[in-house]
């Protein structure tokens, strides 16, 4: 059923009822079920299937999920390392491979360059042929794009800049010191790294979220999903844009660490800044609220601990696993806005590890809000027709995880066949009038 | 069935926040504000500041009164100790603002305060403004804050209170980010 793309075909035009943008793990669990409801579709995508797995990833970075918890649609982990992490080049065999089980219609290397409104649904082009289609899904992902603050403009020219998409490894960087800024997953993992390749690191941090990698003997992601955290839903939070706006945790998927948070980073000689505020005549200057962001995170983390004992406690098993236990809280340092000049060649590299957002600049439908996100209401955009998948919290808090495609994608394929059918009505009766 | 909540007041309108929350998140123009004082220099270091009006929600709006705010140095410092140092009244507003979150916060998570007391520290070598040493900064080296509070909630509710109001706070961002400031002189 895998299509293969037909060079030189840049002007010829296909009709289907769905176009999916992207063939990642969203948009392949998108292609599952709208397969098991008979609705012809394809799937395009700019590069390789998992393409950004295979590009825009570091070299040592793995999932933050065990791979028993990898799963999509009809298709889970078989490996012999359940509790492990997979590395990107095994996220990309475990996507490439779903999508051969699935039989799923990718045409690959073809890379949308517009999509518009159309009397009776959407245009599609691409670098090799159009599509015309009913229903378009946005499967492209959250982070397309580095998000970077505009106070890297400030950073004096001499010193090199970097964001996570570009980083592959330690080897890329000059000697001398590095300033990674961001505090989430990515910009623990890269200080770390960094500093054990030899670079005095300094670490500027904002709100961020403090995780042990398990408690209790079992990995935190196993209780997150066992509590039914990962499950809620996006109608079940207080403040859903903060929900979506969260960083991911400062988790490192290896076994062979209990924490990758700032503590970790301080014993090893990273020193620990507030957020990057601002540059002036190239000094940096450093937020003074680092104490107060790690008692929120503090905070924060013991009240999920306290949810998992107070869970097991219901559950009639106070004493499964290990016993409870409260962490060291996070060591602020006494001075959390040194000076810090940037002009002085202290620091040679700054690294912004500040996030991603996606790209949107083929999408020529006003659906986009004053921040250009796509506006929708758990994935159903705000034009009929149009549905937007694998966003941070987008359906449930799982949604951006690869086992959280299935649920979103099921739900979302229901609604567009749906609209697929009342839209089939409403043309008949045009027709018959 | 429906329970009856316990009430809770701490004098904070919050469905009035909330609301306004939602309406300017809908209307984001109607959300900037300017803030403004003026200030009359009366003799040495005495000054009086006065705040009457602002502008927000679209439009000019006016306190219910003038308020005043005399701001002199002490008398070890050879001045007449007309009013509080204008470092004292950055206290007072830093104090205010995180208080005034905690009242707001308690309020929204069903906490009923009892009392809440604020005890705030602003350290400062004078070597700074006198000009003896460069690297002596003219302001705070820093600011301790410590909060008494009595209420119907357990320790980790009450330090996530504390937390909170500080993450909104105004003055708590203003003193711990760095803000442009521009001088004028006609």
């Amino acid at each position: 059923m895998t299509r293969t793309p037909q060079p030189g075909g840049r002007s010829r035009a296909g009709t289907t009822d769905v176009v999916v943008i992207g063939a990642g793990h969203s948009g392949l669990a998108v292609s599952h079920f709208l397969s098991r409801l008979s609705i012809d579709h394809v799937i395009l995508e700019r590069g390789e299937i998992a393409n950004s797995w295979r590009r825009e990833r570091w070299d040592s970075l793995r999932l933050l999920t065990p791979n028993w918890l990898s799963r999509l649609p009809g298709y889970g982990y078989k490996g012999r390392q359940p509790d492990d992490y997979m590395s990107a080049d095994q996220v990309v065999a475990f996507i490439a491979d779903y999508a051969s089980f699935a039989g799923a219609p990718v045409h690959t290397r073809t890379n949308v360059a517009h999509v518009g409104l159309t009397d009776d649904g959407y245009g599609v082009s691409t670098d090799r042929r159009t599509f015309t289609c009913r229903a378009v899904v946005v499967a492209s992902g959250a982070c397309n794009l580095p998000a970077v603050p505009v106070v890297s403009a400030a950073v004096p020219g001499g010193v090199a800049q970097l964001t996570a998409l570009d980083y592959k490894n330690p080897q890329q960087l000059e000697p001398g010191g590095v300033l990674v800024v961001g505090a989430s997953a990515t910009g623990l993992q890269l200080a770390d790294e960094i500093r054990r390749a030899g670079h005095e690191v300094t670490i500027a941090v904002g709100e961020h979220v403090r995780l042990p990698r398990s408690y209790r003997g079992r990995d935190i992601q196993w209780w997150m999903h066992v509590t039914g955290v990962l499950d809620q839903k996006y109608t079940e939070v207080d403040d859903l844009v903060r929900a979506r706006n969260v960083p991911s945790p400062q988790l490192v998927g290896s076994n062979e660490q209990p924490f990758m948070d700032l503590n970790w980073l301080s014993d090893r000689g990273v020193r620990i800044t507030g957020r990057l505020a601002g540059i002036r005549n190239g000094k940096a200057q450093f937020s003074g609220s680092l104490s107060n962001v790690c008692a929120l995170a503090d905070l924060k983390m013991n009240r999920l601990l306290t949810a998992i004992d107070n869970w097991l406690e219901q559950k009639g098993c106070p004493n499964f696993g290990t016993p409870a236990e409260r962490f060291e809280p996070t060591r602020v340092p006494q001075t959390s806005c040194p000076n810090l000049d940037l002009n002085n060649g202290e620091i040679r590299t700054v690294l912004w590890a500040t996030g991603y957002r996606p790209d949107y600049s083929w999408l020529d439908i006003p659906v986009l809000d004053r921040k250009g996100f796509i506006r929708h209401d758990g994935g159903v955009g705000a034009s009929p027709g149009l549905y937007v998948t694998g966003l941070p919290f987008l359906r449930r808090r799982k949604s951006s995880f690869i086992h959280g495609a299935e649920d979103d994608a099921r739900e979302l394929t229901a609604h567009l066949a749906g609209w697929l059918a009342h839209s089939n009505r409403k043309s008949l009766s045009r027709i018959a009038s | 069935m429906e329970t009856t909540q316990a009430t809770v007041n701490n004098g904070v309108n919050v469905e009035a926040l909330l609301g306004a929350r939602e309406a300017l998140s809908e209307a984001p123009q109607a959300a900037k504000f300017t803030w403004r004082a003026t200030c009359d220099w009366i003799n040495g270091t005495h000054s009086a500041t006065t705040v009457k009006s602002f502008f927000g929600l679209g439009e000019e709006q006016q306190h219910r009164t003038a308020f005043r705010f005399d701001t002199d140095h002490p008398e070890v410092f050879a001045s007449e100790d007309k009013g509080a140092t204008p470092v004292e009244v950055v206290l007072a507003g830093l104090a205010g603002c995180l208080t005034a979150g905690i009242a707001a916060v308690a309020q929204n998570r069903n906490i009923q305060l009892r009392s809440v007391k604020a005890t705030l520290e602003g350290g400062m070598d004078l070597q700074g403004i006198l000009g003896i040493d460069g690297d002596v900064r003219n302001g705070f080296d820093g600011i301790k804050v410590h909060y008494d509070i009595d209420a119907d909630a357990s320790k980790e509710d009450i330090a996530a209170l504390v937390a909170q109001s500080q993450k909104r706070s105004a003055v708590f961002d203003i003193i711990t980010n760095p803000t442009d400031v521009t001088v004028t002189v006609a």
